[in-house]
């Protein structure tokens, strides 16, 4: 008798990380570990104003400074046809100033030094005319009749108007609101923050002057689409270019776009034949790189008399810095916003957005997102406790009468997306249970009476990830489908490649034990290599929690491909019929006969030394999945506050996040994405902000000024979970990368706003620093 | 300017400029990658490293102030090629993610247990408050440092039992 079977640790298994092995011993390979024979190193001089003629840049002095190999300037790149580049929205973007710069960081001009110490140096020799113009910072000013061009070289563009997109009804939505019995109105700036990954952006260009083989590492979230970009921006034949993405540290959208540093090294690698290093340092990650938000929101709610939602309407201004460099879906404009509607049954909504240029950094889609969704659950999050408030309602009374249920999925929404499955009251449920928020509310109703102010926050949100089907997604024309590729070894170990790239969500672990699950094989004999364009199949990249929707499900598909012939093999090695031959943890066995058995480890091997007449030899395929909807994962959150009315400070005393992204791959991993997206979701609310002064100056231009949490700010959470498997993914699962950034800001504010509201505060825009916080009581004391 | 430092307790000597950063020491002149950099303002602590034994950011010390000083970064938190406890508890507990800033909470954590084998929760988040993680909450990073102590001062227990006996 057979000794029992290990355990196969697939799906459910809090499996301990793979890459943590390298990460602990400080042997991660990080894009300044990369050191090449040769190497030279680059820096870029940026410019001090956000609106500027460009008269002239002179580096002769730079030139001449020992250790100075080259300047390059926008007039260098121009000869090459590289002064400027397409962006991932279709706009162009400037890789080096040839006529005007148009926000403060914007790239002047690049010294390649053989050290970096001489790079920055040299810096400071290159001689630059401007001639300040005046300057846009808001999407207000950018409207005004006489605000000044920005994008004066782009031929038909004679204001800052970008685009304007609607989505929903607007007749069947001004007719809810003609016949509503109360209207609820919210304005609300969604300020501009900034992802701020640990490590910075920067590459190794490396072109082989010999070869013409360009091998590019790059701090990339989606290797394989910028090989393409990059093939269409430089006219590099495409098989000549490899995209490397080493270990990444930290993305969270921000190493999603073609930025100028990675055109300019690699244009410098090529004229000079030398590698080129490119590191940012933190001032320049902040101030020129993918910013977030920077949403100015009007939001309207219809309601009956009895709470009954009947329309929603939500006009918004985007301000998309000096180029609309958006990393979204080719066919939207301001990504998935319209899923506005969130959790509730709204008959009917109406979305309206208009995109400007202004003079600041462009960027837009980014910092755990999922294409806008963080800004649209903000808006309806904050404009139903309002709405609680206005109509005499229990914000969870409100929002339970007027969820979509259970038995509507799949449900329509008003702007016609299609919700794949939820349960939003079993989700509301465990967290008012876990947060004991009828006991809360009597709580808060005492301290009242002794002045303290208690506020109870709540946010119920609806994701939308997974982008997407090929019908309606896609980047450049680039279809929003990923692949995986799976061989099995004669040993039984294997070797899987897929197109997603890790930033730290544990993708070696995680993929492995989709395979495990499907195939049998342990995860820690299953290797999994991403991130490197000449090893990987393509795909679309990692960002907007896309990853386990798409690559997760082509691994499922992939390996469930490989199980089939599997069988086959297995039937020749027990001498039964293939139907006779079932496949459960990696152990094939015979219908009928448990004790007849072979492993996946017997087949493998049999692949390669004894398959049947007419089969191929080998044990290894792939498989590109398209997805045919996006998925929907929703949770609610709880926030409790204590705001001191005297200095306008307030203390997080719980934070109850109950999350529902279906089926948990490896739980231990998905907790810690929760943990962390709470954390950023906490420091959008309350102090992290890019702010510019009416010159265009970035104020937020260092970790002094631009303010993330630490360990001492950052609340304690406690999690709970539901499980509405998705209907249509192989396996169930749904991505959980953003819900707590898209779903935490809102309950946090609502906290605050609860605490305050008795006091006549109806809305604090982020951050909530406390100095806000104190003007708002002040104010409304008042007034 | 010639420099000697010990580094993970091997003497290292290099010939740099005064105005060299000890991260740059460390990473570029003697090779030992593990130590990150962030920011360029002392904020984020990724670039946290050991000088004779008590954490700090090397990129706000010039790496000619450790002549004649001791330095330990990751690379030298393994003993006789074993994992430190803190390394074991930072994998066992998810205590990192994309682990750039892992080697310098580990060392603040290693130093910090040297002072203060059992510390409280808030003991831990006050050590760490210089240092910045992006991805996980922290939540995971208290309990590894909190595990390594417990699993650091069980083996000290156990090594003196032996002893003893």
């Amino acid at each position: 008798m057979a000794a029992e079977a290990e355990e196969i640790r697939g799906i459910g298994h809090s499996v301990r990380r793979k890459e943590d092995d390298r990460f602990i011993r400080g042997a991660g390979n990080y894009i300044d570990d990369i050191h090449l024979p040769g190497m030279l190193h680059m820096a870029i001089l940026r410019s001090p104003f956000a609106h500027a003629k460009l008269n002239s840049v002179d580096g002769s002095r730079a030139q001449a400074l020992e250790g100075v190999i080259a300047v390059v300037t926008g007039e260098l790149m121009a000869q090459h046809n590289l002064a400027w580049m397409p962006t991932l929205s279709g706009d162009t973007e400037a890789v080096l100033v040839t006529d005007k710069v148009r926000f403060q960081g914007q790239e002047v001009a690049a010294v390649i030094a053989t050290d970096p110490y001489i790079a920055k140096d040299a810096l400071e020799l290159i001689d630059v005319d401007y001639e300040p113009l005046g300057v846009v910072i808001s999407p207000q000013q950018a409207a005004a009749a006489d605000a000044p061009l920005i994008r004066d070289e782009k031929e038909g563009q004679t204001d800052n108007h970008i685009y304007h997109w609607e989505s929903g009804d607007k007749e069947a939505t001004d007719a809810a609101f003609a016949q509503a019995d109360k209207v609820v109105s919210l304005d609300t700036w969604y300020p501009r923050s900034h992802p701020a990954p640990l490590e910075t952006c920067g590459c190794v260009a490396d072109i082989n002057p010999a070869t013409g083989q360009a091998t590019i590492y790059m701090t990339s979230q989606a290797p394989q689409l910028i090989r393409t970009v990059f093939a269409l921006v430089a006219g590099l034949p495409e098989e000549k270019i490899r995209i490397v993405s080493p270990d990444i540290g930290g993305g969270f959208g921000n190493k999603v776009p073609v930025y100028p540093g990675y055109v300019i090294a690699t244009a410098a690698s090529l004229l000079l034949g030398h590698p080129v290093k490119w590191i940012e340092d933190r001032t320049e990650n902040l101030i020129s790189t993918g910013f977030a938000r920077d949403f100015w929101m009007h939001g309207e709610m219809a309601l009956k008399e009895d709470g009954t939602m009947t329309g929603l309407r939500v006009s918004l201004d985007a301000d998309e810095g000096a180029f609309h460099a958006d990393a979204q879906p080719s066919k939207l404009k301001v990504g998935l916003f319209h899923v506005v509607s969130g959790s509730y049954d709204l008959p009917a909504a109406h979305v309206t957005a208009d995109g400007y240029y202004t003079n600041k950094a462009p960027g837009g889609v980014a910092y755990r997102c999922s294409f806008r969704v963080t800004e649209a659950s903000f808006m309806i999050e904050r404009l139903v406790q309002n709405a609680a408030y206005e109509i005499g309602m229990d914000p969870a009374e409100f929002r339970k009468k007027n969820f979509i249920e259970k038995d509507q999925f799949p449900y329509t929404s008003a702007t016609g997306l299609t919700y794949d499955s939820g349960d939003y009251q079993a989700a509301m449920d465990l967290a008012l249970e876990k947060v004991g928020y009828a006991q809360l509310r009597k709580e808060q109703a005492e301290a009242r009476e002794q002045g303290r102010l208690i506020g109870i926050g709540l946010a119920s949100f609806t994701e939308i990830v997974g982008a997407g089907p090929h019908k309606d997604y896609d980047i450049l024309g680039i279809k929003m489908n990923d692949g995986a590729e799976l061989r099995v070894h004669p040993t039984g170990k294997a070797h899987l490649k897929i197109s997603s790239q890790t930033q730290g969500q544990g993708h070696e672990t995680t993929f492995a034990q989709i395979v495990a699950e499907e195939l049998g094989i342990q995860p820690e004999d299953i290797k999994v290599t991403h991130g490197d364009s000449d090893d990987t199949p393509y795909g679309l990249g990692t960002y907007a929690s896309r990853s386990t929707p798409t690559v997760g499900a082509a691994t499922a598909m992939v390996s469930r491909k490989l199980a089939d012939k599997a069988r086959k093999l297995a039937a020749h090695l027990l001498e039964v019929s293939e139907e006779d031959v079932e496949l459960a943890k990696g152990r094939f066995t015979v219908k009928g006969a448990p004790d007849k058995a072979v492993t996946i480890q017997d087949v493998a091997f049999a692949a390669y030394t004894n398959f049947p007449d007419g089969m191929e030899a080998g044990l290894e395929g792939v498989a590109y999945y398209d997805p045919p909807n996006l998925t929907y994962p929703f949770g609610t959150y709880a926030v409790v506050v204590e705001v001191d009315a005297d200095t306008g400070q307030w203390k997080v005393e719980r934070v109850v996040a109950v999350d529902d992204c279906g089926v948990r791959i490896n739980p231990m991993i998905v907790e810690g994405q929760i943990h962390g997206g709470l954390t950023e979701g906490f420091g959008i609310a309350a102090m992290e902000q890019i702010t510019f002064d009416e010159e265009g100056n970035c104020i937020g231009a260092n970790f002094l000024d631009y303010l993330l949490p630490t360990a001492w700010e950052t609340p304690k959470f406690e999690l709970g979970e539901t499980v509405t498997p998705s209907p249509h993914h192989p396996i169930g699962a749904k991505g959980v990368g953003e819900s707590a950034t898209v779903g935490s800001p809102a309950a946090f504010v609502n906290a605050v706003i609860d605490a305050l509201w008795p006091l006549g505060v109806r809305n604090i825009d982020m951050p909530l620093t406390s100095g806000k916080v104190w003007e708002a009581i002040q104010n409304a004391q008042a007034g | 300017m010639e420099i000697t430092v010990k580094v993970n307790g091997a003497d290292r000597t290099a010939d740099v400029e005064p105005r060299m950063l000890l991260a740059h020491l460390i990473r570029e002149e003697f090779a030992l990658t593990g130590t990150h950099i962030g920011c360029d303002t002392t904020s984020c602590g990724a670039c946290t490293v050991l000088l004779d034994g008590r954490p700090v950011k090397s990129c706000t010390v010039f790496g000619v102030q450790a002549d004649g000083r001791e330095v330990t970064t990751v690379e030298g938190l393994l003993q006789g090629g074993q994992l430190h406890p803190i390394q074991a508890a930072f994998k066992e507990e998810h205590g990192l993610q994309c682990g750039f800033c892992t080697p310098g909470m580990m060392l603040t954590g290693s130093a910090l247990l040297e002072e203060n084998p059992n510390p409280t929760d808030d003991e831990v988040r006050w050590a760490i408050s210089g240092q910045i993680c992006r991805c996980t909450g922290y939540m995971n990073i208290v309990k590894a440092i909190q595990a390594a102590g417990k699993a650091m001062s069980e083996t000290s227990e156990d090594a003196a039992a032996s002893v003893a006996s």
